[in-house]
């Protein structure tokens, strides 16, 4: 096929023929939403609807309520005033320079993203721990969806959903769900072998074993796990913000563009507050959980 | 004889991808480490028959990698056989399904193990009522007859203590609570000992032995230390690479190793500790039954030796010289035998270890007499055969 010698040039496929394979690629993933993409969007619908009341329900309520809210959530998951404090003043602040709404609509996303990729994600990091085979399958696949730039998976998804908040989701989703299903087949897998041993001496199902000792024991890692998909989570907003996700990325986004470095900023360490708020908070919790191991050193 | 409680017949396990396919090496006699090499499968256990006994103690020992713990997780079958059965109270355990396995590990099977195997994240008194909670049991009862166990083993107060607060000797007393919980007939024993400091560890052996005394379980016990293994065994199965090279009550073992690993393993024992008197006593002779001094000294006579015990229908009296009849007799030979003419020689029980006794026997000058709890007498100990056992 090549005209030139193979040694000095690559021995590349025709033009003609990549132009054909892609042609038909995308035209039938084109064909394939043009037919199917309503059908897909239908099945979305209750996220869409679950989403938009969710995010109304941050936006319209009295900002006071929603930081008592939130402090409390906090200080009954950390027990630590410091912290409760912290968030108290790093709330106050976000809304006096302005950026509420957006940081009720990031919340209401990051929130929602996470809860699918916990509700998704541990179930298949399960699957995941009891079997080598499945192990072999969805580690490269995870891998594939860490790698791969967001910008290349959200074509397809733009393709067939458009633009709006379930495709940002989605795209959400997919980058922020390997740590968790890593860390979930990682922490039962490494659960004591002998623990899970007396388990089974004893008579105990898979399921007793499961949730009666590898899920708590794994807790810990789980948890590691779970933070690392909300910083990931975080992470995407200004990414997820280019296909119509409202909330502190599209500020960012239009300040990139005009060089709008102020607005970049503010933006930018309200995202940074957030993350440090999941991020200390379900650590905290995490650790609580696990008290009765450490009381011993 | 009596049906055994448990009995291994014919077992074999490799382990490897194709296990099967070794098997015909395995059972030709070629060497482990060649077919490890040749194959790429290791044996863990080779043609293992053994009986096990209701109420017994039943120690299996052998050096570290002999396959002990591959075989008494064939037990509860926390490990499948490549070959062989496993008879437990007449039913084969290796057709029991999956439900009926689990009842099975429920209710007939406990096991204490080695590093505890307690769950963290439980509380002592949790961790004690798991097999209860697995039975599905509801919480009061369960916690009730969980605290009594925990009473029992001496951990009052510890009930909402994490494993992870406790010494090692407290959290195999945990472990040992949990395993006597589920009132499973036979315990399995892993090491269960070997990982606490030697006071600690002579103590749980005490208080396994206090406790099997009321409870008369099926204990099936493994260790690698046969000071441990003579202290509690009623018998004794030694493993070598596998193989069980010999199995016998624990007196035959020292006494009569069969092979030279064997023998290497009991070498270092002290015996005069390991060893009860019963096991070196000579069978009873020069037993002195008539009542009167003349026909005593006439008995005696046709013994070979110039002493003899007398005993009646109560039993053992005492011991007497030739030289005190022949006394006596130039006195009055119809007269009863008393009291007085007996020597000064302490009698001895069967079952104390030689340690006890070497004092007295070192002191005497006659083979001192063994009575046992009924006052009868059993045997005599003479200061040579005592001498020889704990010679060589
Ligand atoms: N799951 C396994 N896979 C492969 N080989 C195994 C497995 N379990 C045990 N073995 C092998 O079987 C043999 C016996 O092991 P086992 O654990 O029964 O020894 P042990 O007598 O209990 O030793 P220790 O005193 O060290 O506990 C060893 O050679 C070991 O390598
Ligand atoms: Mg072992």
């Amino acid at each position: 096929m090549s005209k030139g010698n193979w040694l000095t040039e690559f021995p590349q496929m025709d033009r003609s023929d990549l132009l054909v394979i892609r042609k038909g690629l995308d035209g039938a993933y084109k064909e394939f939403s043009r037919s199917y993409g309503e059908i897909i969007e239908n099945l979305f619908e209750p996220l869409l609807r679950f989403l938009v009341w969710f995010e109304k329900l941050l936006v319209n309520s009295p900002w006071w309520l929603i930081i008592a809210v939130i402090c409390s959530i906090v200080y009954s998951a950390t027990r630590s005033v410091k912290l409760t404090v912290g968030v108290l003043i790093a709330f106050f602040l976000i809304g006096y320079f302005g950026m509420w709404e957006n940081t009720m609509r990031t919340l209401s996303i990051i929130f929602v993203c996470t809860m699918i990729s916990i509700a998704m994600g541990i179930p298949i990091g399960i699957m995941m721990s009891r079997s080598n085979r499945m192990q072999s399958i969805i580690t490269p696949m995870l891998d594939i969806m860490q790698t791969m730039p967001a910008f290349v998976y959200l074509i397809p998804v733009v393709m067939l959903l458009g633009i709006g908040k379930v495709p940002g989701v989605i795209a959400v989703v997919i980058y922020a769900i390997p740590p968790v299903i890593r860390l979930t087949n990682l922490g039962i897998r490494l659960v004591d072998k002998e623990v899970l041993e007396a388990a089974t001496a004893y008579g105990a199902n898979s399921t007793q074993r499961l949730f009666g000792v590898q899920l708590p024991l794994a807790l810990p890692t789980i948890m590691a796990g779970i933070n690392q998909t909300i910083m990931m989570a975080l992470a995407m907003v200004v990414i997820a913000s280019m296909i119509g996700v409202k909330g502190l990325g599209q500020p960012v986004l239009k300040s990139i563009t005009n060089q709008y470095f102020t607005l970049g900023l503010f933006n930018g360490l309200a995202i940074v507050a957030l993350a440090i708020v999941f991020d200390r908070v379900s650590q905290a919790y995490g650790k609580r959980t696990q008290k009765h191991m450490e009381r011993a050193q | 004889m009596i049906e055994p409680l448990i009995r291994i017949e014919g077992l074999y396990k490799v382990f490897g991808v194709a296990p099967k396919k070794a098997m015909s090496m395995v059972k030709d006699g070629v060497p482990k480490d060649d077919i490890l090499a040749q194959t790429g499968h290791t044996v863990g256990l080779k043609d293992i028959n053994l009986d096990i006994q209701k109420g017994q103690i039943y120690v299996i020992m052998g050096l570290s990698g002999s396959g002990k713990s591959t075989l008494i997780r064939h037990l509860n079958r926390l490990i499948d056989p490549t070959e062989g059965k496993i008879i437990v109270d007449g039913e084969d355990v290796m057709k029991l399904g999956q439900k009926d396995l689990e009842q099975f590990r429920r209710h007939r099977m406990s096991m204490v193990f080695q590093r505890f195997g307690l769950m963290p994240h439980r509380t002592v008194i949790e961790n004690v009522a798991y097999g209860l909670t697995v039975q599905g049991m509801n919480k009061k009862d369960r916690l009730a007859k969980a605290g009594e166990w925990i009473e029992t083993v001496g951990l009052r107060g510890y009930e909402n203590q994490y494993p992870s607060q406790l010494s090692g000797g407290q959290q195999q007393r945990v472990g040992l609570a949990r395993a006597l919980c589920t009132d499973a007939d036979i315990l399995l024993m892993d090491e269960a000992f070997s990982a606490l400091d030697p006071l600690i560890r002579s103590e749980m052996q005490d208080q396994l032995i206090e406790l099997q005394e009321k409870l008369h379980k099926t204990i099936v016990f493994i260790t690698h230390d046969l000071d441990e293994a003579l202290r509690l065994g009623d018998r004794i199965a030694i493993l070598k690479d596998g193989e069980l090279v010999q199995e016998g009550a624990p007196a035959d073992i020292l006494l009569h190793p069969a092979t030279d690993y064997v023998e290497a393993f009991v070498k270092d024992v002290n015996r005069a500790r390991a060893l009860t008197v019963e096991t070196v006593m000579k069978p009873p002779a020069h037993r002195i039954t008539k009542g009167t001094i003349a026909e005593a000294l006439q008995q005696m006579k046709t013994f070979s030796s110039d002493y003899g015990y007398y005993c009646t229908d109560e039993g053992y009296q005492g011991f007497l010289l030739q030289s005190t009849l022949e006394e006596a007799v130039k006195l009055d030979g119809s007269k009863a035998i008393q009291d007085d003419l007996f020597e000064d020689l302490p009698p001895i029980s069967p079952d104390t270890v030689l340690e006890e006794i070497i004092p007295d026997s070192m002191g005497a000058n006659y083979p001192l007499p063994v009575v046992d709890k009924e006052g009868d007498l059993q045997g005599n100990l003479p200061r040579s055969s005592l001498a020889e056992v704990l010679s060589n």
